[in-house]
């Protein structure tokens, strides 16, 4: 295997705490190889800036294999960079080429405050989810797992949408920063499975409501989440969701909760 | 009877094996339900143990109080489980039972795991399905809508349940699910990017706990009836294993200087499919689901040094080992028999790659049976996985793999009810020591997690509120007060660390060692080679490291530096608890005692114990307390998987 290293100039938001004014600062990194992952480029930066003395680029990640979705950064304008269905910390350097300028930024959007550098606040995440992203069912109560078959389709169907990693490159990706496709993931898992069906208009019902009152924009149809989606979760999700939604207006009298 | 015995009570109930559980659950006390709220619960992580129990307990009533260090309890490392969950529902009709996957579990778990809880994990893992179908988790189906299984090293027979390659991840977001809802209904308070730095203890009992917000630094203490710790496993302490960046040992650490003993710490599983290491200065591996190895045929050249592409090595030059030495079992061989395998053939010079520390796993003959269409179906993911990591097809080029570390069996000691020798702590999952033994199956972390959470913690812990008064100790506690202080020294001293290098430096080195001596094999001349080298890391991590910014703001440097000083600690007494155990036994293979074919070799005469480890202070040698194991049902024989 071949191991070509590069050097790159990138540019990183630096901001020291919420309420600071933060800027993009320029840094020269030498020797990356291309086996390197993107994040641990950035690790190489680190380990450079904490010996020079100066305090490293605050970044969030966790599992490094793209499944816990606590990574994410605008790369050049794209949430996770430019390679398709991947989040961050599966992005390799090889993408990339000696002499490359990269543009590092946190996901930028009103319901997602910065705590520092690269890191953001994306708890309204789990609010949309406590507003109705759960089948009510008490431990214990479930009957036999067999006692209610469901389609294999049907099953594939809920997985694609349960696939969703709450990682926030939607939200960062649409210009309205609308969290839809998010909780359009949650509400149509459900929606698919027999389990999901007793509280189905309630759900779309609150969730939407919770959404739009915790800051995030409306959905104008631009599918921009859909191709940031390091998931490729679908925007069907949202058509499904917003007919839900349309139902529950029509019939539901009272919005519990 | 001696206070060292008394401390060491498993409380194993009375009866036959089927029936322990049973009888216990009626006779353990009841908090009544206008009662529950009375009583307040710390729960420190929430991964599937944490988040199912701190879900289950909010739904009965018990105030709540759940921590995390992580921005979302949905980020927990359990989300990163790729294979499956075991549970003994025979929906195959191929022979399962509860008492197959006890037998399978207590076997994998090389006789060293305690015999009535494995038992208990055999009989609620069926219920776990039930309650996470009931949840929406979405587990694969076949044609006619009935639940898909597959199976997994050391079992016969297919009674593992998974959601593709994201098996860990579905059963996290069903119990975070659940958990949500109980924040909503403000019967959980939850408490996000928040690290627990200790335990507070007053005569005796767990209290609370002293946290650190890790967005604004602030010390903090939190008080209950009951403190229940699922904060996972410590395979970061070899620096390079499967393991988030941020697993860390520092709550269970914690917990153990404050007596909580630690249990058969130098037991950690070596998992035998992993993204070989590479060239440049990794930050982690990553795993290859084991599920894997239900279709690729694992092999070398049988020539040593032989250094042509796969493709050029023709049938007859190849050993595919697994199958030849363990014929029965073949590539479904347990995971430290696959580990140490790998191992032996790498050491023989006949390891593949450009370290030669790999080797093959190979899908060509299962793509010629079946398809690729169908090879696609059920491991698409991973295949891709590995080829963004590695940039080489597998479909076409056999995967190159090596053991790396994924768990660790070791962690602090409960007895039967999960409560630690400080009444009041109570220790799930991961970080417990309980139902693995010396080796984990796979498909059992998600079992034990989850049965831990929903089915046992809820019953044993009532067992232990109703015996106490509630709300002895508050916030306001001259003991509460005093933990508030000493934490906040230790942060001090950490961020007043000036040298010149990252920790990161001495992480590494740490892990190093623990690789090279407290590996895979190992001897005594190399564990006290490591006994040697480990403290001297130590003083260099505490004169050389640097952290800069101050202890009152986000500060990751300041964080790792706090847990990789655990993890310090940590090392000297694996080290220490690897040296007392002169037998090899699942995941621990101690050179000295194997059979002429290498294999493992037991020593049940001497070492049929849980060893248990007392803190006696910094620069103290720790006190050894031993759990015997009894072996009513199963008796200890050779494990063969040939």
């Amino acid at each position: 295997m071949s191991d070509q290293k590069m050097n790159l100039t990138l540019k990183i938001w630096r901001q020291s705490g919420p309420t600071a004014k933060g800027a993009l600062k320029t840094y020269e990194l030498k020797g990356v190889s291309e086996h390197q992952s993107f994040l641990e480029m950035i690790d190489q930066l680190n380990d450079e800036l904490v010996r020079k003395g100066e305090e490293q680029v605050a970044f969030e990640s966790d599992c490094r294999e793209g499944i816990c979705g606590a990574c994410g950064c605008m790369v050049n304008g794209q949430a996770h960079g430019p390679d398709k269905g991947i989040t961050l910390c599966q992005l390799h350097m090889r993408t990339f080429s000696d002499g490359d300028t990269i543009v590092i930024e946190p996901f930028r959007a009103k319901a997602f405050p910065v705590i520092r550098d690269l890191v953001v606040d994306r708890r309204a995440l789990d609010r949309i989810m406590m507003a109705g992203g759960y089948v009510t069912v008490r431990t214990g109560q479930a009957p036999d797992a067999h006692a209610v078959p469901i389609p294999q389709e049907k099953a594939e169907k809920a997985m694609d949408a349960a696939a969703c990693i709450g990682c926030g490159a939607c939200v960062a990706s649409c210009k309205n920063a609308s969290a839809m496709l998010f909780l359009s993931a949650k509400a149509s898992q459900y929606a698919h499975l027999p389990q999901g069906q007793p509280e189905r208009k309630d759900r779309a019902m609150r969730m939407i409501m919770t959404h739009d009152l915790l800051g995030f924009g409306n959905c104008t149809n631009e599918s921009e989440c859909q191709s940031a989606c390091p998931k490729e979760i679908s925007v069907k999700n949202i058509s499904l969701l917003n007919r839900d939604y349309a139902r529950a207006t029509v019939t539901l009298e009272n919005v519990s909760g | 009877m001696t206070p060292q015995e008394k401390t060491l009570q498993s409380n194993i109930p009375e009866g036959a094996i089927h029936e322990k559980w049973d009888k216990h659950r009626f006779n353990m006390k009841l908090v009544n339900p206008a009662n529950k709220r009375k009583y307040s619960v710390i729960i420190v992580g929430t991964g599937l143990a944490g988040a199912s129990a701190a879900a289950s307990m909010g739904e009965l009533g018990y105030r709540v109080k759940a921590f995390t260090l992580l921005d979302s309890p949905r980020r927990a490392h359990s989300i990163a489980a790729q294979g499956g969950i075991n549970a003994a529902k025979n929906y195959q009709n191929d022979g399962d039972s509860i008492y197959r996957l006890f037998y399978d579990t207590v076997k994998g778990g090389d006789f060293r795991a305690r015999e009535a809880n494995v038992y208990r994990l055999a009989q609620v893992s069926n219920e776990i399905i039930d309650q996470c179908v009931a949840q929406g988790v979405p587990f694969a189906r076949e044609y006619g809508g009935y639940l898909g299984n597959r199976s997994f090293g050391g079992a016969q027979v297919s009674r593992t349940f998974y959601a593709r390659g994201q098996t860990g991840q579905q059963l996290l977001l069903g119990a975070y699910s659940a958990l949500m809802r109980q924040v909503a209904a403000k019967t959980v308070e939850m408490h996000p990017r928040t690290e627990m730095l200790d335990v507070i203890v007053e005569d005796g009992v767990a209290r609370g706990i002293i946290t650190r917000n890790l967005v604004t630094g602030e010390i903090e203490a939190h008080t209950a009836d009951a403190v229940v710790l699922a904060t996972g496993g410590y395979a970061r302490l070899w620096y390079l294993s499967t393991n988030a960046m941020g697993c860390n040992v520092t709550a269970a650490w914690r917990a153990h200087r404050k007596g909580a003993f630690f249990a058969n710490p130098c037991m950690a599983q070596i998992h035998p499919t992993c993204i070989p290491v590479g060239l440049h200065k990794q930050s982690k591996l990553t795993l290859m689901s084991e599920s894997l190895r239900n279709d690729g045929r694992v092999w070398v050249p049988k020539k040593e040094g032989d250094k042509r592409p796969a493709n050029q090595i023709p049938e007859d030059e190849r050993d595919y080992y697994l199958e030849r030495r363990y014929p029965a079992f073949g590539n479904l061989v347990p995971r430290d028999v696959a580990s140490r395998a790998a191992q032996v053939v790498c050491n023989e010079g006949r390891g593949v790659g450009e370290t030669g520390q790999a080797v093959y796993l190979d899908f060509a003959e299962a793509i010629g049976r079946v398809g690729k269409a169908t090879i696609t179906a059920k491991y698409g993911n991973l295949f891709d996985m590995y080829q963004r990591i590695t940039d080489e097809d597998p479909y076409t080029v056999p995967m190159r793999i090596f053991p790396a570390l994924h768990y660790t069996m070791g962690g602090l000691w409960v007895d039967y009810n999960l409560m630690s020798n400080l009444p009041g702590l109570f220790v799930l999952g991961e970080a417990n020591f309980s139902d693995h033994g010396a080796n984990r199956l796979g498909a059992s972390a998600l079992m034990q997690g989850l049965a831990d959470g929903y089915f046992v913690i809820p019953y044993t812990i009532a067992g232990y509120l109703a015996g106490v008064k509630p709300g002895q100790v508050g916030p306001d506690a001259a003991v509460s007060k005093e933990g508030i202080k000493t934490s906040e020294a230790h942060f001090k001293t950490l961020v007043e660390m000036n040298g010149k290098a990252p920790v990161d430096d001495f992480h590494r080195e740490l892990g190093q060692v623990m690789w090279d001596h407290c590996g895979m094999a190992r001897n005594a001349e190399g564990l006290k080679k490591a006994k040697e080298m480990i403290p001297e890391i130590r003083e260099r991590f505490w004169k050389e490291s640097r952290v800069l910014g101050n202890g009152r703001e986000f500060n990751q440097a300041l964080e790792y530096a706090g847990r990789v000083a655990d993890f310090m600690e940590l090392g000297e007494l694996a080290v220490d608890d690897a040296l007392n155990r002169t037998e090899s036994c699942g995941c621990h293979f101690r050179e000295e005692s194997q059979t002429e074919e290498g294999e493992a070799k037991r020593d049940d005469e001497n070492f049929t114990y849980v060893a248990a480890w007392e803190w006696k202070g910094e620069g103290k040698p720790w006190e050894l307390h031993k759990e015997q194991l009894d072996f009513e049902e199963v008796k200890p024989s050779t494990r063969s998987y040939k």
